[in-house]
């Protein structure tokens, strides 16, 4: 493919853990790469940067969506979470204290993505069932295997026992 | 990977005269296709022409003749989780919830789910001959890796499968997909709108580069009662399908009335046959009877090798889903019983 020359960059504004930020980007960019080479915040990973392992997982407008597979430019104006703006220092959110309490990672890798679902999944009032919530958290790959402890402390916080 | 610009069209006019100026200009919708491709070096577009600015393909209504119509830019989840979509239409919805992530439901729109690409190994590579991708280089799948492949309707060019779930339900439903370009807005049924890859593999479907998909609308009919989604993959969840199918029926006295049947992962399109369909009539939902409405809907299937399996499983999902129609409690939403 002929290469063309570049065209201008953008101004995207986003809103980013209740703090408006402004950055200029080219049209190209991920949101991903928005996050974590132009604002610093590199809790959201990148896994596969092909939309397969759930790492890149924020929420955006209350819904959780892979970074890695939108434009920051599609996203100017919208507001985004990711596990920087969850819990606050000195008070975690219930989901990271029950990642803790059931030992629901190793590596930590997958965790903000795992965080970050979860707790859109819990907002949307999704995932009634132990098998439900296997099924709408499927998204997000463990490559350590801590999936089960992962269920464990997101149904732990669904019932009431870590709030 | 190239570089592209990029254009928020704020109307529809806007969209479709973007996409006009330029033929390496191409629409974005949610984006988790075309951003894969394109991070592949597989699709090069000039342009994206964001679709996501134009909030009038973004609702559902209630059609006056009884239909629904689904606003091409609505998330497939939207769709999915939509109360009348529940009511009415929920082998749609079952449908769609068995179809990749809840992440990638809510960033995936109506419009861009019909027009994803095969899953071929081959048409990935860059690195491999496709007559997809590049025509007339030729089809490593036949004679190659083809677990995933087509049993039915392939060509000598091409033997790919479309990937959508969403298409498949939409085949037995009979959607109609609005479209509108630069002539003007037309009507196409489901059943024209993907097609066989026969010479020309590298066209997955009927629509023309500059038209835009403003929705698609559901008939009145929507198999409330009896209606049955199975996906059959290599895992439970968060993987595409080897062999789907999509059972709509209608039955009166303990006989069918109607029947829609939609099978998916065996062709380069969802399979439907209607003689299939017409042998159920005044016939009791039995095994026999799906039995029969198997061989006619599976008849001229090819095997390559690795996706021989599909013959045999096709035909018991299609047997199983006849079942499974009955009695949709038995099938919970987006979940089948794993370990
Ligand atoms: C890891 C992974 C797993 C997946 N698993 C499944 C699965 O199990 N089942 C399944 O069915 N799908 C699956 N998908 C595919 C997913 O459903 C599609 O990527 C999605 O539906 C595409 O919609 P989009 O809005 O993101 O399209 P985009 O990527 O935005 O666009 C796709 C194409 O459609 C064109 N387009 C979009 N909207 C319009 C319009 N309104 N009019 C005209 N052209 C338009 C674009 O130009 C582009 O060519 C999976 C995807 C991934 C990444
Ligand atoms: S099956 Fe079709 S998509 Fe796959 S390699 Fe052959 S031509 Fe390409
Ligand atoms: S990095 Fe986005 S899904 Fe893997
Ligand atoms: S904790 Fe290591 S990938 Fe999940």
């Amino acid at each position: 493919m002929p290469n063309r020359p570049d065209p201008p960059t953008r101004a995207v504004t986003l809103t980013v853990n209740g703090t408006a930020r402004t950055v200029h980007v080219a049209p190209w960019v991920s949101l991903l790469d928005t996050l974590r080479d132009h604002l610093d915040l590199t809790g959201s990973k990148k896994g596969c940067d092909h939309g397969q392992c759930g790492a890149c997982t924020v929420i955006c407008n209350g819904q959780r969506i892979l970074s890695c597979l939108t434009l920051a430019v599609m996203q100017d104006g919208a507001e985004i979470t990711t596990i920087e703006g969850i819990g606050a220092e000195g008070k975690l959110h219930p989901l990271q204290e029950a990642f803790i309490a059931y030992d629901a990672f190793q590596c930590g890798y997958c965790t903000p993505g795992q965080i970050c679902s979860s707790i859109a999944m819990i907002e949307a009032g999704h995932g009634n069932t132990r098998e439900e919530v296997k099924d709408l958290m499927s998204g997000n790959l463990c490559r350590c295997g801590a999936n089960t402890n992962i269920i464990d402390a997101i149904m732990a916080v669904k019932d009431g026992a870590h709030e | 990977m190239n570089n592209f610009d990029y254009l928020r069209a704020g109307t529809i006019k806007e969209a479709v005269r973007g996409i006009a100026t330029q033929p390496a200009n191409q629409f974005i919708a949610g984006g988790t296709n075309l951003i894969d491709l394109w991070k592949y070096d597989l699709t090069h577009p000039a342009r994206l022409i964001d679709l996501n600015g134009l909030d009038e393909l973004k609702t559902i209504t209630e059609l006056p003749d009884g239909g629904l119509r689904l606003g091409a830019l609505v998330s497939n989840n939207a769709t999915a989780y939509h109360p009348i979509v529940e009511e009415r239409y929920p082998l749609l919805s079952r449908t769609i919830l068995a179809g990749a992530t809840a992440q990638i439901r809510n960033s995936a729109t109506n419009g861009g789910n019909l027009l994803q690409r095969t899953r071929c190994y081959y048409f990935y590579d860059v690195a491999s001959p496709c007559n997809k991708r590049v025509p007339g280089s030729g089809c490593p799948a036949i004679e190659g890796q083809n677990r995933l492949h087509a049993i039915l309707g392939e060509s000598a060019q091409c033997i790919a499968t479309h990937p959508s779930d969403m298409a498949v339900a939409l085949a037995a439903l009979e959607a109609v997909v609005q479209v509108t370009g630069p002539e003007g807005q037309r009507s196409i049924p489901i059943a024209d709108f993907h097609r066989l890859p026969g010479n020309t593999p590298e066209r997955d479907n009927t629509l023309a580069a500059d038209e835009l998909i403003t929705s698609i609308d559901l008939p009145a009919t929507g198999y409330a009662a009896h209606h049955s989604y199975l996906k059959l993959r290599d895992r439970n969840s968060y993987a595409f399908a080897l062999v789907s199918v999509a059972t709509g029926l209608e039955l009166e006295d303990g006989k069918i009335t109607r029947a829609r049947i939609a099978v998916g992962g065996v062709a380069h399109k969802p399979w439907r046959k209607p003689a299939a369909e017409d042998a159920l009539i005044d016939k009791e939902p039995s095994p026999e009877a799906f039995g029969a409405a198997a061989d006619i809907l599976l008849a001229g299937a090819t095997g390559y090798g690795h996706n021989d399996f599909k013959i045999e499983l096709a035909r018991r999902a299609i047997i199983r889903n006849g079942a499974m129609a009955l009695d949709p409690s038995c099938q919970r939403p987006g979940a089948q019983p794993s370990l």
